[in-house]
């Protein structure tokens, strides 16, 4: 059995309490919610904080609903309720497909939408979800909140510019009309980590494309968001030429590194492959 | 609630076991808890060959918790520091000299809970000085290669064995003189059988009786209590090994590992309890891995498809210490079955072993000592020949499968075949799958650019070690004995030797006695596991169980039997030669009336009758088997897959497997183990590999890493059977524990290379992930056994 380093545990009940804990014991402690990355990180002792703040009981981070425009999701939402909510599908299907591929029924039971996005896994796959819908994320800290745009959350991997003493409370995610969304993911088995993924958001103006986003995992791309694919596709047909070359450009900007999931030219190749069929699932969907 | 109606003899029955499993109710070595127990941990050496200049360990001595700290060097002192290998070699138990793999053990810490020794390990300081690392087994025999074990006198390379079967000149012969010959070279990776329960041991020696108890996760108890006392000096009848309920061996716990002696030492210095459980990383970097045969193979045949021949060259890797686990005499395992289930004139191998900065061990992982690898190698080469020919795969096999007229066959290696109806296995499995219709399928999905395979794989399996005459392990034949009491009331107790790690034993052992004896199965209780309270016998593992032990309780069932008839005789003042049996019942020959149950014979055989001279009463019988042959079980599977051109995402649509086993004891067991190696067998085709980098370092030490397939990647099973007895077997049964994960591989490599075929694909090594898929259809696989680069 695999077992961590000593540390001290404490067990919140709100967000304010969250916020004394994390002043009381400074930079070396860790918040932890459904644990599947911290503590199997502790347990290889890659990670040995001083201490835990359990946050499972801070029940008010633990909703998804509609407010005016924007979809709310509190950072304490299992990736099984996710998965399950018909108002997330309803307005963004992305996040049903890629909470389906996430792990397994066991860890989607307990690892929570938040702890993934802080984990900030290279090869994470809600990253690239959030950043194709162009989610923002609020982060609370004792002098009060900041909004900051998924697409400047993250900087770097295992990064994120949630500071010492903070914690992320809620994903705003912007409802607009006229569009739909989507997931791809390969893996090399169920529950794998992806060797690429590609999220796609689209939104139609007629037969072209008002505004998109792609979302990209596992495969280098700066923020998890293929950029430059996003640039070329707006205002031109929503067809499958574009999203080719969407594919293409998209590939091209990544930047994978080789590891035992594959090759750099695979993964660059999958990049493209990928964003090339989330755009046409999304824009079918947008459609109908 | 239905109530089970009483069970008698053969046919599916629920397993006896998993009442207490399902309850959470089992022991595993792990649950075991002594009073005063203390908590081992092990140092494992980053690097993967290294001369270690030092270790400190006062730091970790002082921690308050800590009891002892067991190095190479206090090994060396007790001569404990090496330890036999199962293959003639010598293997470091706690390193001295240098360091020989990534994960190789260093120090043993025992401390008086789990946390604290493995807060102390991180307290020893080791100074190493790296040295150049073998990491690829291609190179082991390079000019420039460095001495891995210079441990071993006289040592200048890293050369372990040459070895060879069949007939060189004949083979020679028949090549040159065939239509067509094709060469190709294949790799069966270095896989790991990852058992869910990882290994593990509680020690305890007793200083006043001078008993050693030892709880360990092994499936050889018996074995294993030998060599202890052959390496330790200890009094042979002091020492008692108890093989609690085992989460899965696969040939994972056929060894002994060092965390076991260091185990049994760290109990012995400090005259308490200790425990030793691996931990998932440490199970996958440093226990018994399997395969690492680079083999290039050539077939023979001729223009119109009748396979003349077949010859192998293989690349053996062993990694540092030579421990893989087979008879003495055959350093490659079985691996010269390789000609398969097929009639062919000649047939030729060579196997070369060397040592690599690896993990020891080998063969392990339901491999039935290396018929993987054979069974993956011939049936590679025949698809390769169908292609070549532009034949169908399951018409070029039937061609060429043996006829039942010719068994007991001797195949060009020298293997003698018990018995098969090959062709009608093969026929059924066709049926099954709707082989024509499965065929127009892919036609017409090739014509849509939709990418579709069908895989076949014919494997003969050769299990049951096996003849003493032929084989032994460090010198310890492979004999079971088997002893049955039958309780005054008609109740017994089995005790064999053979222990279940998962296979149902307490159920179908119990079963052979009921077939035999004429009692309800739920009346017989199987003791295995603890070698103070069974019989000697060789342990679990290559399929053995039902070949030997299951013999050896058929035999021991029919003695009881017997020893009934004389019981009865005196019962029924009879001649017992004038008796008959039937389900139970010692009988006057024609008059079925007058009988009397063994349960009444047992209480006669215990009671005031009384019996005629010599006859000694009671009914306990003792036996001991020595197989006079294998048996060779047999199968037909096919895979259907399909490929995502895009992506190289194979996805397996069906798999029908027909296996003929013999006489089936329990037919739902058996289909409980093949469902276990088809998934085994998915999973070693598509997705596990324990690659190296340049440096040694072990890239699947985890479960993120090395995978193990889910339910997700596995089809609904389509099962069949065919029934071919063993002529020598007393059941007629052949073991099939290994059956499917030695024959699935083949069938889904076979279907992938068949799905690639619009590519010109010929071949492309396990593990076929995506990314290795991918690369085959563009013309640049790469190696699956290194980093990926």
């Amino acid at each position: 059995m695999q077992v961590p380093s000593h540390f001290e545990y404490e067990r919140a009940a709100d967000v304010e309490q969250v916020l004394a804990l994390l002043a009381r014991y400074g930079p070396e402690a860790r918040v932890v919610a459904g644990g599947h990355s911290l503590l199997p990180m502790m347990k290889l002792r890659l990670a040995a904080p001083d201490a835990l703040i359990d946050i499972n009981d801070v029940s008010e981070l633990s909703y998804i609903r509609v407010e005016r425009d924007e979809l709310l999701i509190g950072t304490l939402v299992r990736h099984a309720e996710l998965l399950d909510s018909p108002v997330a599908a309803e307005h963004f299907p992305i996040f049903r497909e890629a909470e389906r591929v996430i792990a397994d029924p066991l860890v989607r039971n307990r690892g929570t939408v938040g702890g993934s996005l802080c984990q900030a896994d290279p090869s994470e796959d809600l990253s690239a979800a959030f950043a194709a819908v162009r989610a923002s994320a609020v982060i609370r800290n004792a002098e009060g909140s900041r909004t900051v745009p998924l697409r400047e959350f993250h900087v770097g991997p295992y990064e994120t510019v949630v500071g010492d003493g903070e914690l992320l409370t809620e994903f705003r995610v912007p409802i607009k009309p006229g569009g739909s969304s989507a997931y791809e993911k390969v893996g090399r088995r169920a529950g794998d980590w992806a060797l690429a993924a590609a999220g796609a958001a689209i939104w139609l103006d007629g037969g072209n494309v008002a505004d998109v986003g792609i979302g990209l995992t596992a495969v280098g791309a700066a923020h998890f968001v293929a950029a430059e694919a996003e640039e070329y596709l707006r205002g031109r047909p929503a067809d499958d030429e574009s999203f080719a070359q969407a594919g293409r450009i998209a590939a091209e900007h990544c930047r994978p590194t080789a590891d035992q999931r594959g090759p750099v030219d695979y993964k660059r190749h999958l990049a493209g492959e990928l964003t090339t069929r989330a755009l046409r699932r999304a824009a079918e969907r947008a459609r109908t | 609630m239905t109530e089970t109606p009483q069970h008698h003899g053969f046919g599916s029955m629920r397993r006896k076991e998993d009442a207490r499993f399902i309850r959470g109710r089992g022991t595993f070595v792990d649950d075991i808890k002594l009073p005063g127990m203390l908590h081992g941990a092990i140092l494992h050496s980053p690097h993967a060959h290294a001369r270690i200049l030092s270790v400190d360990t006062g730091a970790a001595e002082a921690h308050p918790k800590v009891k002892a700290v067991i190095t190479g060097e206090v090994l060396a002192a007790m001569g404990l520091a090496w330890m036999p290998t199962l293959s003639g070699d010598v293997q470091a138990v706690l390193a001295t000299d240098k360091v020989r793999f990534q994960g190789q053990e260093v120090a043993f810490v025992i401390a008086e809970d789990h946390y604290s020794a493995r807060d102390a390990i991180e307290l020893i300081n080791v100074e190493y000085d790296a040295l150049p690392v073998v990491s690829d087994a291609r190179t082991a025999m390079d000019e420039e290669a460095p001495v891995i074990r210079d441990d071993l006198e006289g040592r200048t390379d890293n050369h372990i064995f040459d070895w060879e079967a069949g007939d060189r000149a004949r083979t020679d012969e028949v090549f040159a003189g065939a239509d067509v010959v094709l060469s190709q070279d294949m790799l069966y990776p270095r896989v790991h059988p990852a058992p869910l329960e990882t290994c593990g041991i509680v020690a305890d020696m007793d200083k006043v009786t001078g008993k050693l108890t030892v709880w360990a996760t092994t499936q050889a108890p018996h074995a294993h209590r030998t060599l202890y006392a052959l390496v330790t000096g200890l009094p042979e009848h002091k020492i008692r090994v108890i093989s609690p309920d085992i989460g899965g061996g696969f040939g994972n716990k056929v060894g002994i590992y060092p965390g076991y002696v260091c185990s049994i030492v760290g109990s012995i210095v400090t005259g308490k309890p200790v425990k030793w459980m691996e931990d998932r990383s440490e199970n996958l970097m440093t226990t018994s891995f399997a395969r690492d045969y680079h083999m290039s193979g050539s077939i023979a045949a001729t223009r119109d498809g009748k396979v003349l021949g077949v010859r192998v060259t293989t690349l053996a890797d062993h990694g540092a210490f030579n421990g893989t686990a087979q008879p003495t005499k055959f350093p490659a395992g079985f691996f010269h079955v390789f000609t398969g289930s097929y009639d062919m004139q000649a047939a030729h191998c060579e196997v070369t072993g060397v040592y690599t900065n690896k993990a020891p061990g080998g063969v392990a992982y339901a491999c039935s000592f290396r018929i993987t690898e054979a069974v993956y190698l011939v049936e590679r080469l025949i698809d390769l020949l169908a292609a070549e020919l532009d034949v169908d795969p399951a018409e070029l096999r039937l061609k060429n499968l043996l006829q039942p007229e010719q068994f007991p066959y001797t195949c060009a290696t020298g293997w003698e075949y018990d018995s098969g109806d090959y062709a009608t296995t093969l026929r059924l499995a066709l049926d099954m799958a709707g082989y024509d219709a499965l065929r127009k399928e892919q036609a017409e999905k090739r014509a849509r650019g939709e990418l579709m395979g069908i895989g076949i794989s014919f494997f003969t399996e050769a299990v049951g070690a096996g003849p003493r005459k032929h084989m032994d392990i460090m010198g310890l034949g492979m004999a079971d004995g088997a002893e049955l009491r039958v309780h005054p009331t008609g109740k017994a107790v089995l005790r064999i030797s053979v222990q279940s790690q998962g296979q149902g034993h307490e159920t179908t052992f119990a079963q052979i006695v009921a077939e035999e004896l004429g009692i309800p199965a739920d009346d017989v209780e199987v003791v295995h596991g603890d070698t103070d309270q069974t019989p000697f016998g060789l342990g679990t593992y290559g399929s053995r169980s039902t070949p030997v032990s299951g013999a050896a309780t058929a035999v021991v069932t029919r003695k009881v039997r017997e020893r009934a008839r004389l019981v009865a005789g005196a019962m029924l003042e009879a001649d017992p030669g004038d008796l008959e049996w039937d389900a139970g019942r010692w009988f006057v020959r024609g008059d079925r009336t007058s009988g009397v149950t063994i349960q009444q014979i047992a209480m006669a055989a215990h009671g005031d009758l009384e019996l005629p001279e010599g006859v000694e009463g009671h009914l306990d019988a003792t036996t001991v088997y020595n197989p006079p042959n294998l048996t060779f079980p047999y199968g037909a599977y096919i895979c259907v897959v399909d490929v995502d051109a895009g992506t190289g995402k194979v996805s397996v649509q069906r798999f029908i497997a027909v296996d003929d086993c013999g006489v089936r004891i329990n037919p739902m067991i058996v289909e409980g183990q093949v469902h276990g190696g088809l998934a085994d067998g998915i999973g070693m085709a598509l997705m596990q590999v324990m690659a190296f980098d340049e440096q040694g370092n072990h890239l699947g030490a985890s479960f993120m890493d090395y995978l193990l397939p889910t339910s997700m990647e596995c089809p609904s099973w389509e099962l069949g059977a065919t029934v071919t007895p063993s002529p020598h077997h007393p059941l007629g049964a052949k073991g099939v524990g290994e059956s499917a994960t030695v024959g699935s591989p083949a069938a889904v490599v076979n279907a992938v290379v068949d799905a690639l075929k619009p590519y010109g694909v010929r071949h492309a090594d396990m593990p076929l992930t995506p990314a290795n898929v991918w690369r085959t259809i563009q013309g640049s696989p790469f190696r699956t056994d290194l980093a990926i680069t």
